[in-house]
């Protein structure tokens, strides 16, 4: 890919400075920081709480929380981590690498791109802050099930509200995505020559949009469940409880695939770079995304085997399932055959997108295990299922993140990452990470419910072991802050434009740190 | 790399060696019914197959991570499409799905299959706890309410931990070995789930509705699970506890049980004095509404209003018991129509009139409760 420059001229922002430059901006590059600052507020955030929940599980009895406050930290450390992290992390990097990468000046709708941004810290205001109104915040989980989430609090209602303000913005930003990547391709740049990461997002996006009203219409029914006197999800008015968890999980199960799409098309970008090779297979990795994406909404009920469905609905969400083991392989093949009889070297983005490779490979498996109906009877709702999916969102989504952080963090910052302390935080990482994890397959088979802050004694070891885990990891994550805030303060090896040997694309020909404003004029793509 | 197989043989070796080996930590527990050996033979075979599959590919990737390095020489080659190997992975992947289809189809059949059972039960969740109703076959009529019975101070670290920590009940269900028994779930309040791991049997009890599952144990024992689906609070604290019986030992157990039926009724009939009544209802207290309105009828802020000094409590007999009779919607108050008796429901209001500072001094009678009913 060759491309024509044309000058860099306006290299500082105008308009207001300070707060206000923040508040007001329509740049894709700040607007992209905003989101990336944020989503590591929520996951430290979203850690803490989770840190809280190893304590209270290090020994069996109840020592640190009490029940009620136990079952509210899990219901915000996933509402937290899925909503405020993961999701506007991608958010984030795709504000800041789309436009770069498919050489466009900014997003389509520049002013939809602030509100959507901004709408982000009142819902998470309301989310956090339901923990410090009557009642404390909603303790349902995150998947939010009624009845038991009738029964709960005003913290409930607030937690509503955030994820309609969190849908709207997700909403717009995918909108504006989808519009971005049609309509601003640089001259030349065919759909079939869209980096992957756009590819994997502009799917992403489809899917945000189609699924993220379904969730508002389901959280808007359990509001008027609780305060209009309807009865949507109350079997004494004529409706049924199960109702929710089917438009849920029409939701949900796409969702997970907004959570791990943008990941793998990180780390299509970050391979080939490092393998010094083209991606192998770039039209299947296209194709499977999309059939990925098509099967994410013929799934949903394998998250509802044990609710009693007919053997029809079983076997026909059971077989649908394992068959996006199929697109999902193809993906891990191309990945590997890329790798295959390249010239590898391992500066920390490519060691994140070899460990994401590894580890989340292992929860594709308990995934496929999973699947198989008459098994998931036995491990749902077990720390089989909490094993299973944090092996696909922490070592899927987060490591792709940090992969991708390390990979364009000189182009955001005009600085190397510091491979010393990158490669530290990799190896604490992942190691924690699997002290962490691997023991709750165990506790899952051997019989552990998930959501509970107290179990049998047989369960005791393990447990312990995965706390200590927790809070390795959870201490890795502020070696990651020290390598940002390294490069952010213009500390080590300046880089070059092209800041990765063999790394290709239109971002890495405007210079690094990048411009305030870039590509005002097309670049041309042969 | 003579040595990545030799580490495939091992993990193989392993895993089979784990998949024999009786009360694994690190497996399910060991089945007593057919449908949970079904299943454990096919989380067995998931496990190798996925084993494989795992060690063929992360081999070819660790093969090239150590030797296609640029720092030991390797110069990139240039390929990077093959329509045939493209298909090929495409097509062997989906060919060893039908093979994992083929038996998951036919266990779920099988667990699907409720009939001809010769015992049929209702399961009943409440929070926080099981009712058992003895709906057709031997036993008929008998009916059982299963709390946890792990003390408190166990959970609060104020005494040592028992042998069945958080897995021991009061009443436990009581079935007879190698007998199709169909559970038919249900709920009083909220979603539960009832969950026997050696029986292979998980099945949701929901709110207004009624599921079934089925099983047969194929041996004596006590066998325990636990609430599985997140029901508030307490959820942590419902566990299940199942007597699988010789068939001549639950022939008994039942007739037993039916004879204690008939004399509690004949007990509830006759004059009862308040103060039998006000003792009564504090067992009935202390097993179904302590834990949330709390021992001392202080209750938890905001969701669970004491009861000492409430108006309710204090007020009129009529609205009083049809509270506790029927629950109050929009609230975490259930309806324990379906769980006491008209006695036990009589003792219960009498005695929250009468304990800590509520004086009112008069007593409900069970007729009272009986007359709440046909309201």
């Amino acid at each position: 890919m060759a491309a024509v420059i044309p000058d860099q001229s306006h290299d500082h922002p105008h308009g207001p400075s300070g707060l206000m430059r923040w508040i007001t901006t329509t740049n894709h590059k700040d607007i992209g920081t905003m989101y990336l600052i944020f989503s590591f507020i929520m996951f430290l955030a979203g850690g803490v709480m989770a840190l809280a929940i190893r304590a209270e599980l290090f020994q069996p009895g109840l020592q640190v929380v009490a029940p009620e406050f136990f079952n509210q930290l899990t219901s915000l450390h996933g509402l937290v981590m899925v909503f405020g992290a993961i999701m506007p992390a991608f958010v984030g990097f795709a504000n800041w690498q789309i436009p770069l990468m498919i050489g466009a000046s900014d997003m389509a709708f520049a002013r939809m791109n602030n509100w959507s941004f901004w709408l982000l810290p009142p819902a998470a205001i309301l989310l956090i802050g339901s923990f410090f109104v009557p009642g404390g915040a909603t303790g349902a989980g995150w998947t939010l099930y009624p009845p038991l989430s009738i029964q709960m609090g005003m913290g409930m209602d607030m937690a509503i509200f955030a994820i309609h303000i969190m849908g709207v913005s997700s909403i717009m930003g995918a909108i504006n995505i989808v519009v971005t990547i049609l309509n601003m391709r640089a001259p030349g740049m065919t759909m079939m020559k869209l980096p992957l990461f756009c590819w994997t997002w502009l799917i992403t996006a489809y899917l945000l949009i189609a699924v993220m009203p379904v969730l508002a219409g389901a959280v808007t029914m359990l509001l008027t469940d609780r305060h209009f006197g309807t009865s949507f999800f109350n079997a004494a008015g004529g409706g049924d409880p199960v109702l929710y968890q089917h438009v849920f999980w029409f939701f949900g199960h796409p969702e997970v695939y907004i959570l791990i799409l943008p990941a793998f098309g990180i780390i299509s970008q970050i391979i080939p770079t490092f393998a010094r090779k083209p991606l192998f297979g770039y039209a299947s990795m296209v194709y499977a995304t999309a059939s990925i994406a098509v099967l994410s909404f013929i799934v949903w009920a394998h998250h509802m085997f044990t609710t009693g469905m007919p053997v029809t609905g079983q076997l026909f969400f059971m077989y649908a399932t394992m068959l996006i083991a199929v697109p999902t392989g193809v993906k891990v093949f191309n990945w590997v055959a890329t790798m295959w009889r390249g010239s590898m070297s391992f500066e920390s983005p490519m060691l994140w997108a070899t460990g994401f490779i590894f580890v989340f490979t292992m929860g594709g498996f308990t995934g496929l295990i999973c699947a198989i109906a008459p098994i998931d009877i036995q491990i749902h709702d077990t720390y089989y299922v909490v094993a299973h999916f944090h092996y696909v969102m922490v070592a899927g989504s987060l490591f792709a993140l940090f992969g991708g952080a390390y990979y364009w963090l000189p182009k955001w910052t005009g600085r190397m990452p510091d491979e010393r302390i990158g490669k530290l935080h990799f190896w604490c990482s992942m190691v924690s990470f699997n002290i962490t994890f691997f023991p709750l397959h165990f506790l899952g088979l051997a019989g552990m419910p998930r959501r509970v802050p107290d179990y049998a004694l047989q369960f005791a070891d393990f447990n312990a072991i995965a706390t200590v885990g927790a809070f390795g990891f959870g201490l890795s994550q502020l070696i990651f802050l020290w390598v940002i805030v390294k490069a952010a303060r213009g500390e080590g090896q300046p880089a070059a434009a092209r800041a990765w040997e063999n790394a290709d694309g239109l971002e890495w020909t405007v210079p690094s740190p990048a411009p305030h404003h870039t590509f005002e004029e097309a670049p041309v793509v042969r | 790399m003579s040595s990545c197989a030799r580490w495939a043989v091992l993990a193989i070796a392993l895993a089979a060696a784990q998949a024999s080996s009786a009360q694994s930590r690190y497996n399910f527990q060991q089945p007593v019914s057919e449908v949970a050996g079904q299943i454990y033979d096919l989380h067995t075979l998931m496990l190798l197959i996925c084993l494989v599959i795992f060690v063929v590919v992360f081999g070819v990737m660790f093969w090239a991570v150590f030797h296609h390095r640029k720092s030991r020489g390797a110069v990139a080659a240039k390929f990077h499409e093959n329509t045939v190997v493209e298909i090929v992975w495409t097509i062997i992947p989906f060919l060893i799905l039908v093979g994992m289809a083929y038996p998951a189809t036919r266990t779920i059949l099988n667990m699907k299959d409720t009939s001809e059972a010769e015992l049929t039960i209702k399961v009943t969740g409440f929070q926080w706890r099981w009712g058992y109703d003895y709906l057709q076959g031997e036993g008929e009529g008998i009916r059982i309410v299963s709390n946890m019975s792990t003390p408190r101070e166990q959970i609060e670290g104020k005494a040592d931990k028992g042998e069945h920590y958080l897995l021991e009940v009061d009443n436990p269900l009581v079935v007879p070995v190698g007998r199709k028994v169909r559970l038919l779930t249900t709920a009083n309040d909220v979603i539960h789930a009832w969950w026997v791991p050696a029986f292979g049997v998980k099945q949701d009890a929901i709110p207004g509705f009624i599921r079934d599952t089925w099983f047969r144990a194929e041996q004596e024992g006590v066998f325990r699970g636990v609430c599985a689906e997140l029901c508030g609070r307490d959820h942590a604290f419902m566990p299940i506890e199942v007597h699988v019986l010789s068939a001549s030992e639950y022939s008994a157990w039942a007739e037993k049980q039916l004879a204690a039926r008939a004399e509690l009724a004949a007990e509830a009939a006759r004059e009862w004095t308040p103060g039998e009544l006000a003792e009564r209802g504090s067992k009935v207290y202390a097993t179904n509404c302590a834990a949330c309105h709390q021992p001392d009828g202080k209750g938890i802020q905001p969701v669970f209003p004491a009861l000492d000094g409430s108006a309710v409590v204090l007020g009129e007999h009529e609205p009083l018991v049809d509270t506790v009779l029927k629950g109050r919607a929009g609230t975490a108050m259930a309806a324990f129509g379906g769980q006491l008796s008209d006695l036990e429901i009589a003792a219960v209001t009498t005695y929250l009139r009468n304990a800590w500072g509520n004086n009112v001094g008069d007593h409900v009678a069970p007729a009272e409760v009986a007359a709440g009913r046909a309201r």
